[in-house]
């Protein structure tokens, strides 16, 4: 159980997400859980042990790391990872349960039922609009939410995003202010400015995937208000087409980000 | 042999359970599993290296730490996941049996083999009730063991070989802290789900019930 089960759960997700949506599970995955487990991991390995008090009063290097760091920067980046991706799950549940009612349909013998065999059904993307384009714009505003809730959280608790060498403390039982020095402190800066722009990459994602989901959500309305008599299978040939090209590139991208395991 | 032993397990008992059943699994997978896989461990993994007594005397700090942390918290943790998980073999099992049977017998038996109902609802209902038993238990289990769910940052030890009253410094006390109420939260949720899970099963199978005898008096 790691993060590859992770990518499991969320590779299903893909097939019913926009293309902007596309591109952000790739983002998350590639150039965050594989960068936090293939790299920040290792810079954040030693953080204790090589976080050194001026002093040798037994118990001030202990207390003064746990005044500085109350929650390590690497574990609030795996809760952030975690948070992120569970709206995801919303729409995979939706989906679940869409097919679910489909095959009792199907069981059923119901005349509407347009599909000829389960396995079409299993296979059937589901397109993004009723009670489906709820779903997944609500858990497009979650992740948002989170997003920012955790990037305000790592701004408040360590002072902006800079990683300084020293630090002084007088908590105690350190006798006096000792001077206390962070291990790798430029590296984590590094790797903090970066985790916080892949973050700020995919607010903007999010944002854009929103807006995108809303404008086109009005054009429709306003198209049909405008145009009762539209033509559906116009629209769903030219639609599928597009996402076919949308799985044949997300295809791509998935074959490169194969099983990474922590 | 690891988690993902219990993740496959989970995965084969979401087949037979109801839309609450299934959201219970996916808080256990995600928000407990891999929570603890991917950094609660990491919280704990040096505790006794890093737990510091002011003292020199040899045996002190092995002393005080074994009495202040009888069972570790992470391993506390452990053993809630798995005895938490594993009532829902109970289900998978009962299925096994039915379907068993089925072949033995060579006819259908019942409606679907892992339809919920008849004796596989008891056992359903038995499962709810030793997974949420379970999770009491252990919230009650580390309450009081460690007198709360606080860690504090000193914890004042004089077992012996401790020549006097001697301060000792508990490791990334706040990290820890932050862990357990996340832990004591998602227990809370996990026991939420099964007791609507358990109430919602048994009022729609009374329902069931009252109705099927409402229709044969009336017949």
């Amino acid at each position: 159980m790691d993060w590859g089960a992770l990518q499991t759960i969320l590779g299903g997700v893909n097939k019913h997400s926009t293309s902007i949506g596309k591109i952000w599970l790739t983002v998350l995955f590639i150039f965050r859980i594989m960068i936090l487990v293939v790299a920040a991991e290792r810079v954040w390995g030693d953080e204790q042990d090589d976080f050194i008090c001026n002093t040798l009063q037994p118990g001030c290097k202990n207390v003064c790391y746990d005044h500085f760091f109350p929650i390590s920067h690497i574990r609030l980046w795996a809760l952030q990872l975690i948070f992120v991706s569970t709206p995801a799950l919303l729409v995979a549940m939706h989906v679940a349960y869409r097919r679910h009612e489909k095959k009792r349909q199907f069981r059923k013998g119901d005349q509407k039922c347009e599909y000829k065999d389960i396995e079409e059904i299993r296979a059937q993307r589901f397109r993004i609009e009723g009670s489906l384009w709820w779903t997944y714009t609500s858990s497009i505003f979650f992740r948002l939410v989170f997003e920012a809730v955790f990037m305000y959280a790592f701004y408040f608790m360590y002072d902006g995003f800079r990683m300084p060498r020293l630090m002084k403390c007088s908590a105690w039982p350190c006798p006096n202010t000792v001077d206390c020095f962070v291990s790798r402190p430029t590296e984590k800066t590094v790797f903090t400015i970066f985790m916080i722009a892949v973050s700020s990459i995919c607010i903007m994602l999010n944002v854009a995937e929103l807006c995108y989901l809303l404008v086109k959500f009005f054009l429709k309305r306003s198209r049909k208000v405008g145009n009762p008599k539209h033509h559906p299978n116009h629209e769903t040939k030219e639609e599928t087409k597009q996402n076919e090209m949308n799985e044949l590139i997300s295809d791509s991208c998935q074959n490169t980000v194969t099983g990474f395991s922590s | 042999m690891s988690w993902g032993f219990l993740r496959d397990l989970l995965s084969g008992v979401n087949k037979y359970s109801t839309g609450i059943g299934r959201i219970w699994i996916a808080i256990v997978f995600i928000f407990r599993l891999l929570v603890y896989v991917v950094a609660a461990e990491n919280v704990w993994k040096y505790e006794h290296d890093e737990f510091e007594c002011n003292t020199k005397q040899p045996g002190c700090e092995n002393v005080c730490f074994d009495h202040f942390f009888p069972v570790s918290q992470i391993r506390l943790w452990a053993l809630q996941l798995i005895l938490v998980s594993t009532p829902s073999l109970l289900v998978v099992f009962h299925v096994a049996y039915r379907e068993n049977r089925e072949k033995r017998h060579n006819q259908k038996l019942y409606r679907s083999a892992g339809q919920i109902d008849g004796g596989l609802l008891c056992t359903y209902l038995i499962s709810l009730i030793l997974k949420t038993g379970f999770e009491i238990v252990f919230l009650v289990l580390f309450y009081k063991l460690y007198n709360g769910f606080k860690v504090p940052r000193l914890v004042k030890c004089d077992m012996s070989p401790c020549p006097n009253a001697v301060d000792c410094y508990i490791s990334k006390p706040t990290e820890k802290m932050i862990f357990l109420y996340f832990l004591v939260a998602t227990s809370g949720v996990c026991i939420v789900l099964n007791v609507s899970e358990l109430s919602y099963l048994i009022f729609k199978y009374s329902i069931k019930c009252y109705t099927k005898t409402f229709s044969k008096k009336q017949q």
